[in-house]
Formats: structure tokens, C-alpha cells, sequence
């Protein structure tokens, strides 16, 4: 856009070093908003299309440089559940910036959840996890094309949705959900990006387009609730849980030189600690 | 045959975090499992050496075995 690019320029910090982005403040973005009628989402599109960089991502520079920022946010993700795991995976989302988000959850917030999930306060308490979820999203970053969808994620509707996503991300309760939707993941070409906790204790790993690594983590036979209803539910392991993810979340975006969680799975108990790696 | 065990989670009540236990030789990994006082329907995941592994799999002296129950909370 003639004028948009150059209104923006003039505005950005003078630049920190050889080869960094000029940084384009927040006051900044919302001047070129009211100036030329752009949403936030637009505006960080424009910017970074410029190659300016949104001073909320300043701290992201050095880790992930200005191409990376815009492959987080060309990017699309499916998230399934906004309790215990997907009020961090949403978090993380929207705090690195990636671009498109869907979340599925059809519950409301109860007051056994405040002891865990992120969304869940006292003001919350018997509202839509999804509505929580979308008020969330646009206070921490409106950039996010972020839609909430105050149901369960079936595995017809997860066929029509996934394909063009990067992942699918596990955020559910329950084994059942997670063998259907892993298994509708694979079909769609899609990677599924799995965690689950029992108390202290859980588990995450990536499955590949195509593969089935679900179904050998949860043999046939198996409960549907695992061993979380004699442990419980704490809060820092699905915190734990839910920044493996999104840290498998951005290798899937961003590549990245370590072996990441594909194909393999870390299980991990905090109350040892104890971390072990499966390869295969 | 020595083979360490590792219990994980739930596993570990009543029971031990880690042990060593002396096994026949040409035992399975199901063996080690009833050694450990583990009923096998209690196990979803098993690892030897970092591998998965199932409970049929053989054991050989030195091996490592870790062993998850079911887990499916978020």
C-alpha cells in the first residue's frame, strides 16, 4: 500500500546494529490504523512484509530474525481444548505471533479448573472457555487472526479444517479424543502435535503426516481416562506439557537444528525429576 | 541377569522409583514387570534402553526398563 510503507519507516526506532530490523513501536501501528483504516492483523502483515519488525517481537529477533517472525505469522494452527494444556498453548501462540489460530473447546469454565487453567478466574467461572479464550487473544495480541469455536473437534469437521494447517495441537482430556483426532490428523497430511499429563507426570511428542505413533502410546484396551484420576491435576505440568508443544509448534514453522520430538516421545515425572527420551 | 526398573507416576505408589532386580536368564520384559509387583494391565508405555518395547520383547543383562501407566489428562 503507496504511503503505508514509508508512514511506517519514518516511524520505526533508528536501527540497533548491522542487519536488525528496524523496530516498529506499538504507538506507531495503532497511528497507521486510525491513519489508513488497517486492523492490527494487517497492519503486522504490512510491517513485516516491509521488513520492519513490531517491537512485540523484539525479544523473538535474535532467536528467530525477521523471517521467521513472518513464517510464524503466515503460519496456521488448530488447537483442540482450552483447559489445562490449551490455555498455555494459547498463550504461547499468541505471544510468538503466530498468525492464524482455531481453537476448539465446548466447555465452561468450573471452579475445580482454578487451580490449573490459565483462562480460568473468578470472573470466568461458568463462561464459555472459547468466548474466555477470544477476549485472551485479543488482549495479548489482536494481531492474531484467533477464532474460538465453543465446541468438540469431531473428526469430520477436523478433515474439513486441518488441511493448509501446520499442526493439529493435542489440548484435550481424555484418551479417546486423542486416538480419534490423531488418526484424523494423520489422514489430513497434518502433524499432530501430542502432550498429556497425570499429575506430575506426562508425556509429549510429535506424530508426522501419515504416521500413527498414538495408537502405540495408548495400546488397544486401554481406559479412557488414564491414571489422572488417582493423581490428579496439577498446574505446572500441563504448563510443562504445553511449552514442549509449542516449542515442537515452532520447529514445525520454523525448522530448526535440534532432533525435536518427531517420531520420538519424552516422558517426564516432575516429582523424581525424571525426563526419558523413547527414539523409536 | 540384573536389569534396572524405573516406575513412572502412579506406578511408583506403593511401590519403588528405581530398582535393580535379578531376573533368569531369557526372561521377557513381562517377567521384569511382575517382578515389580506391576500388574501388566497397569502399563501403557514400555521403554528398554530408550526404545519402545513390548512385553514379549527378551531382556539381556544391564538392561533398562521404564514403565508408564496410562496418561490422558489436559
Amino acid at each position: 500500500m503507496a504511503g503505508l510503507e514509508d508512514f511506517l519507516r519514518a516511524r520505526c526506532l533508528p536501527l540497533a546494529g548491522a542487519g536488525a530490523p528496524p523496530l516498529l513501536p506499538l504507538a506507531a501501528e495503532l497511528e497507521a490504523g486510525e491513519a489508513f483504516g488497517l486492523s492490527p492483523r494487517e497492519l503486522e502483515a504490512a510491517a513485516l512484509e516491509a521488513g520492519l519488525l513490531p517491537r512485540r517481537y523484539e525479544r523473538n529477533a535474535l532467536l528467530f530474525g525477521l523471517e521467521g517472525q513472518r513464517r510464524l505469522h503466515m503460519a496456521r494452527v488448530v488447537i483442540a481444548g482450552l483447559g489445562g494444556l490449551g490455555g498455555y498453548v494459547l498463550e504461547y501462540a499468541l505471544r510468538l505471533g503466530i498468525g492464524r489460530v482455531l481453537a476448539y473447546d465446548p466447555d465452561r469454565f468450573d471452579e475445580s479448573n482454578l487451580n490449573r487453567q490459565l483462562l480460568a478466574t473468578r470472573a470466568s467461572l461458568g463462561r464459555s472457555k472459547a468466548e474466555a479464550a477470544a477476549e485472551r487473544a485479543a488482549l495479548v495480541n489482536p494481531a492474531v487472526d484467533f477464532e474460538a469455536a465453543p465446541r468438540r473437534l469431531e473428526a469430520a469437521e477436523a478433515a474439513a479444517v486441518l488441511p493448509g494447517a501446520v499442526a493439529l495441537v493435542d489440548a484435550l482430556d481424555g484418551i479417546g479424543d486423542r486416538l480419534s483426532l490423531a488418526a484424523a490428523a494423520s489422514a489430513a497430511g497434518v502433524a499432530f502435535v501430542h502432550a498429556a499429563v497425570a499429575g506430575p507426570a506426562g508425556q509429549a511428542c510429535v506424530q508426522a503426516p501419515g504416521a500413527a505413533d498414538l495408537s502405540r502410546l495408548y495400546p488397544a484396551g486401554r481406559p479412557e481416562r488414564g491414571v489422572e484420576r488417582s493423581l490428579g491435576n496439577q498446574a505446572f505440568a500441563p504448563a510443562f506439557a504445553a511449552a514442549l508443544e509449542a516449542s515442537e509448534l515452532c520447529r514445525l514453522v520454523l525448522g530448526g537444528e535440534g532432533r525435536g520430538l518427531g517420531g520420538r516421545c519424552l516422558f517426564f515425572d516432575l516429582a523424581v525429576p525424571e525426563f526419558l527420551l523413547m527414539e523409536g | 541377569m540384573k536389569v534396572r526398573i524405573k516406575l513412572f507416576a502412579s506406578l511408583r505408589t506403593g511401590r519403588f522409583d528405581e530398582e535393580e532386580r535379578e531376573l533368569p536368564a531369557g526372561s521377557r520384559v513381562l517377567d521384569a514387570i511382575l517382578a515389580a509387583g506391576v500388574p501388566p494391565a497397569e502399563v501403557s508405555v514400555i521403554f528398554r534402553n530408550s526404545r519402545h518395547a513390548a512385553p514379549g520383547d527378551g531382556l539381556v543383562e544391564g538392561d533398562t526398563l521404564g514403565l508408564f501407566p496410562p496418561v490422558g489428562g489436559g
